[in-house]
């Protein structure tokens, strides 16, 4: 689920995102409840129309979701119909496949301030273990920043490697990744402390001496 | 060389308060290497320039105006407040921009970015949201907000990378190579975004003509501040014993 934000004003776009995860939640529960195929066909049915015409996203959205899971669906059948029948298994990958659909539905109209905003809600119960909610959210908002500039600066060393002849050897690329996630992950640190993450407002003040002393590690 | 301190309108200063920073008999060390000895300035000027080779300690000076590093030995104050024991105070007033924008940009999208810091800060939601809106203007990335920010060109980004600082509304902005990733044409701009800003400034960079009109030049070498004056004075005399 990654920058997958389709920016819009429909109504599914300015529905509340914890309402939007609270009907996913129900109709996941409700997937799995049933064993009906035409229930199911018709949950599948009715998260297109919701995606495609009231949302009005365009169908890539949904289907570049849909496309890393492909092989597991049909191995899903498969195993299906080699072990229960083609009905069992028809109504398994309908199940998952809807599911699919509904998640890339609610992550192409809701903006990921948003739903970390209700993750935070969610989480904030935990803030009697000492569990930050904040940081949670915080985290949540960064793997889907980094996830993809991590994977731009893999291509980058492979494209270095290969246009030295290396392309066998995979693990040697491992390291100089390594190198370069680390190193950034020290700056990032520093840039966090200068933006104020370190200054979460409305909660208790924290000792600051372990950030304080970041840059000098 | 002695420090050309020219005289500056105080058009600019009226809107931001000024910020002075003091470097008390710095020294700072990682592990037994000394990266910065004997290094004692009082910064004021709204320009300043912080030249000199890879490894000569210009990063680790920066990191110490705003209290990112806290030095081994001596201290920083600014306005007064002890980075030591004043850090989240100093932060507020000295902003940082890093060379690799995509270091600092925490956020997946544009708009989300922005508003981090000013929610750090406890800002207000409609008070960030203004902020934020005027710096997408201001900036060219309106038609970007919902983007997300890897998508960005270089130069985008590092515009991003400024933005996102200033919706903080710091006094004094410390940049650490900010053009040193960009090409000559996004140079160019940054340079000129630098130009225009209210705010105090000092400016870590190997390019030596964002110096133009700079009230003050540091120049570096092994960790200590061999010449202190103007561009006019400095510069020449760095580019020569460059060779
Ligand atoms: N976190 C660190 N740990 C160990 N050594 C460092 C660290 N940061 C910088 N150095 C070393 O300190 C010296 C000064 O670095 P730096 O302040 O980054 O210089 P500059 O920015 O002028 O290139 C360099 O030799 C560098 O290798
Ligand atoms: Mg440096």
């Amino acid at each position: 689920m990654l920058s997958l934000y389709v920016p819009g004003a429909s109504p599914v776009h300015r529905a509340p995102a914890g309402l939007k995860l609270a009907v996913l939640a129900v109709l996941g529960v409700g997937l799995f409840a049933t064993g009906r195929l035409d229930l199911v066909a018709t949950a599948l049915l009715l998260v297109l129309a919701t995606g495609l015409l009231w949302a009005r996203l365009p169908f890539r959205a949904l289907t570049a979701q849909v496309r890393p899971v492909w092989i597991w669906l049909a191995a899903l059948f498969g195993f299906h119909l080699l072990v229960t029948g083609p009905l069992v298994g028809a109504v398994a990958v309908l199940r998952l496949l809807t599911l699919v659909v509904a998640a890339a539905v609610v992550t192409a109209t809701t903006r990921v301030t948003a739903l970390v905003a209700v993750i935070e809600w969610l989480t904030s119960p935990l803030r009697v273990f000492g569990v930050r909610p904040a940081r949670i959210g915080l985290v949540i908002a960064m793997t889907l920043r980094f996830i993809p500039l991590v994977a731009d600066r893999a291509a980058r060393i492979r494209e270095a490697q290969a246009a030295r002849g290396a392309d066998r050897v995979r693990l040697a690329m491992v390291v100089p990744l390594l190198v370069q996630v680390l190193r950034m992950a020290t700056t990032v640190g520093e840039a966090l402390d200068a933006r104020g993450a370190g200054d979460v407002p409305g909660r208790r003040p924290r000792r600051r001496a372990a950030a304080e002393n970041l840059g000098t590690t | 060389m002695r420090r050309g301190r020219r005289a500056d309108a105080a058009a600019a200063a009226a809107i931001v308060p000024r910020t002075a920073i003091e470097v008390h008999d710095v020294a700072h060390f990682y592990g037994d290497r000394p990266v910065l000895t004997d290094v004692s300035l009082t910064l004021t000027e709204r320009r300043i320039g912080v030249i000199g080779a890879n490894g000569s300690g210009k990063s680790t000076f920066a990191r110490l105006l705003n209290g990112l590093v806290i030095p081994a030995e001596g201290s920083v104050l600014v306005d007064g407040l002890d980075t030591r024991t004043q850090g989240r105070e100093v932060r507020r007033r000295v902003g940082f921009v890093f060379q690799d924008p995509d270091a600092q940009i925490v956020h997946p999208t544009v708009e989300e970015d922005m508003a981090f810091g000013p929610h750090n800060q406890g800002v207000a939601a409609e008070e960030t949201a203004r902020r934020v809106e005027e710096m997408l203007v201001r900036y060219g990335l309106a038609g970007h907000r919902d983007h997300p920010a890897h998508l960005l060109s270089g130069g985008q980004k590092q515009l991003l990378a400024i933005a996102g600082v200033l919706v903080m509304r710091p006094q004094r902005i410390v940049f650490d190579e900010p053009t040193t990733l960009l090409d000559l044409a996004n140079t160019r701009r940054v340079s000129r975004v630098i130009d225009a800003l209210e705010q105090d400034a000092v400016v870590v960079t190997h390019h030596l003509d964002l110096l133009d009109g700079f009230d003050r030049v540091l120049v570096f070498e092994d960790g200590r501040v061999v010449a202190d004056g103007s561009p006019g004075e400095t510069v020449p005399w760095y580019v020569a014993r460059m060779g």
